[in-house]
């Protein structure tokens, strides 16, 4: 009897060991420019960590489809669907050619309907700003980015924000559960619902009837501009922020601004269908192919997304050892006022963990 | 030779003088220490909500103490007060009668009774065509801020866009917002940025887009501005997308001259670049239609919560007043009303709460009545 037991719980504990150390399949968009270079670094760093991830790099140069129109290869589109998760590197969306940017068809195709930008102050990179901890959580589906515009006479150009209930809803709520399950304090909508009474009043709206949901989260309400001129005066005043798409897209690039750039936030997209983390920085044609770009973005995005897989040692330890190479300074690269090199900079990471 | 060229010179000079004994009016070339205005300058005066009677009250302090000949109409304006407010078209002719205004903040609740969509601001704005809001962000000495010697002035059309108050629910739950951009408003309000530049010498002018996405809508705006641009040469052009803006700003806003802006994003960057300078409560701006100007504070906040309190900091509204001044040919008086704020701000000694000091409402505006002093030219 008591050999049967022992022999089922030594079975059992295989069992989950086995489970937990499975590969899991993550697909790995590298993108255009520098992409190439930092995803080739957070894939380091991953293997030196012993992450059990296991990448599938696909390619989402846009190809002519059946229908004769430019989109995504049906290929990355499965990859995506049936991984369920997804890493970005910078996408470059050639100017004035007629189609839709491949982040918005991203979006679109995989219904991700939030955008998440943790914004924090880094020890070691000096900015005007040093107490800054918020995450911005954007609408991403509708609103002044539907697309729907037309020129009703000459002269005359109508575009049209969409703000559903449906919508509105579904982010809200992933913002309150994000606050809670993340342990942050407060949630500020911020809206301009003065203005614009019925559209931002609906988000509002769907916003204060989800604060009855989560009685344990301190709700608050706050104009567009007054978030605005007390976020560059005090920024330790707001935690968590949520919003319809193009006030989040101003303001996730005004906080990233504070914290000292672009290339060193992290974003998450949420979807029904799976989550896509991405560097929201640029392809820097510039630098690419000369090991100069940092890697930090990507790097903290990829960490993101092993939070959300449920991975928190692993993400822990690599954004330690992230904060420490950049606090002690010694290995930064061109944008944070050093000389390093990309790969010496992930070198010191791998060497760290 | 030189007898030649002497003569013209001495008949000239005898020719002016007979001129100023025969009291033929010319006006001089330098304003006099105190000019004797008979003249006096009527001007509406609106005190707005929140905190805008007591802003209003200390400019009128000011005033009274300064001399300055200018007559008020004060007309109770107010939205969250529907009852005691007056008529739109008794403020609007008075202010198109006057041709200036000195206007505080009008609170804007969320929600309606009659289920209006504009607000009594947009009403205003609309009835008057007051199309060009400007607002010059300027780093105070004296006022401790992150970012030093900021200098924009923001210009942003203020008639249409998504302020055209134009939404309806389609279905239940699916609301659609207009926001409407026309050739004509875009061209006038471009034309304005680089008159504006050219007359006040500046170098560079900003369009604030996001015609990446918005195609059509700010498209248009940004093509009106590119192509006026081609009609002041001398004035540098750049085009940059509102969200990389904002960033830009709060990370290097030295680098930004004139900007030029569709009404939404002009909103977020008056109030983004008050708040690298000190806050709402320093920031003066004024709002043009082709024959009258009303001078407002630049970030609209009522600043409810102080309300009676007495702490609240009258800079922006007293240069609003100073600005008006300027603009109503009663120069030296708002020259000496600007050097007095800015000399006490300076000091340090008089400071409201909101920059850091103990002094309340009533204090500052006596520092500054005691700092007035006329011009020495």
């Amino acid at each position: 009897m008591a050999v049967r037991i022992i022999r089922q719980l030594a079975t059992t504990k295989q069992n989950t060991r086995h489970y937990s150390s499975e590969l899991k399949k993550c697909t790995l968009i590298p993108g255009d420019g520098i992409g190439p270079e930092i995803s080739a670094a957070v894939q380091k760093i991953f293997s030196v960590a012993k992450v059990p991830i296991e990448w599938e790099s696909v390619d989402v140069t846009p190809v002519r489809g059946p229908d004769g129109k430019f989109g995504i290869p049906q290929k990355a589109i499965d990859s995506v669907n049936r991984n369920k998760i997804g890493l970005k590197g910078p996408l470059m969306t050639p100017v004035g050619k007629g189609h839709r940017s491949l982040n918005l068809a991203l979006r679109k195709e995989f219904s991700l309907y939030a955008n998440v930008r943790p914004c924090r102050s880094l020890e070691g990179y000096k900015t005007l700003y040093d107490n800054v901890d918020v995450v911005t959580i954007r609408e991403n589906t509708e609103g002044e980015y539907s697309g729907i515009e037309h020129e009703i006479v000459d002269g005359v150009v109508q575009s049209i924000k969409l703000i559903t209930e449906d919508a509105s809803r579904r982010v809200a709520e992933f913002a309150f559960k994000y606050t809670k399950e993340n342990n942050r304090k407060k949630l500020t909508v911020v809206h301009k619902a003065n203005i614009m009474r019925m559209s931002d009043g609906l988000f509002l709206r769907c916003c204060r009837d989800t604060a009855e949901k989560f009685p344990d989260v301190k709700f608050e309400e706050k104009y567009l501009d007054t978030v605005c001129l007390t976020m560059v005066q005090d920024p330790s005043q707001f935690d968590v922020l949520v919003m319809p798409n193009l006030y989040g897209d101003i303001l996730s690039d005004m906080c990233a601004g504070l914290v000292g750039g672009l290339g060193l936030t992290p974003s998450g997209n949420i979807g029904i269908n799976g989550a896509l983390f991405e560097s929201v920085h640029g392809t820097a044609p510039d630098i690419a192919g000369q090991d100069k770009a940092n890697p930090t973005a990507l790097l903290l995005s990829s960490v993101m997304m092993l939070k959300y897989m449920g991975l928190n040692d692993y993400a822990n330890r690599i954004q330690t050892a992230c904060f420490d190479t950049i606090k002690e300074a010694k290995y930064l690269t061109g944008d944070l006022g050093g000389k390093a090199k990309c790969s010496e900079f992930t070198n010191e990471i791998c060497n760290k963990l | 030779m030189l007898l030649i060229r002497l003569n013209p010179l001495r008949i000239l000079n005898k020719a002016s003088a007979t001129i100023l004994t025969r009291n033929i009016h010319i006006t001089p070339a330098v304003a006099t220490l105190t000019p004797r205005q008979t003249n006096r300058v009527k001007c509406t005066l609106i005190p707005g909500d929140g905190v805008g009677p007591e802003l209003v009250y200390s400019v009128q302090e000011v005033f009274k103490a300064a001399g300055v000949p200018v007559d008020f109409e004060p007309y109770f304006f107010s939205e969250v007060n529907p009852t005691l407010s007056a008529p739109i078209d008794q403020v609007t002719s008075s202010i198109t009668k006057n041709k200036v205004c000195l206007k505080g903040i009008l609170a804007t609740p969320d929600y309606s009774h009659t289920g209006e969509l504009q607000t009594l601001n947009m009403k205003l704005r609309n009835e008057l065509d007051l199309y060009a809001n400007v607002v010059h962000v300027k780093s105070l000495p004296g006022v401790r801020s992150r970012h030093t010697g900021v200098d924009c002035v923001v210009i942003r059309e203020q008639t249409e866009g998504e302020y055209s108050a134009l939404e309806h629910e389609s279905v239940k739950g699916v609301v659609e917002c207009l926001k409407i951009i026309t050739a004509a408003k875009s061209d006038r309000i471009a034309k304005f940025a680089f008159d504006y530049a050219t007359k006040n010498k500046r170098k560079k002018v900003t369009v604030v887009h996001k015609a990446n996405i918005m195609k059509l809508a700010d498209g248009l705006f940004l093509k009106s501005c590119e192509e006026t641009s081609k009609l002041y040469p001398k004035i540098e052009f750049e085009k940059v997308i509102v969200d990389n803006c904002t960033m830009q700003m709060v990370y290097k806003p030295q680098q930004f001259d004139v900007m030029v802006t569709p009404n939404l994003y002009g909103n977020i960057i008056d109030n983004l670049g008050a708040g690298l300078v000190g806050g709402a409560g320093v920031v003066a701006g004024a709002s043009y239609s082709a024959d009258c100007v009303v001078f407002e504070p630049g970030a609209r906040h009522t600043f409810a919560e102080a309300v009676g309190k007495n702490v609240a900091n009258p800079t922006a509204m007293i240069l609003c007043s100073a600005n008006l001044l300027i603009h109503a040919n009663l120069a030296s008086y708002g020259e000496m009303i600007k050097n007095s704020v800015s000399k006490v701000l300076l000091d340090g000694k008089v400071r409201t709460k909101d920059l850091g000091g103990q002094s309340n409402t009533q204090e500052f505006t006596y520092a500054i009545i005691h700092n007035l002093k006329p011009l020495s030219i």
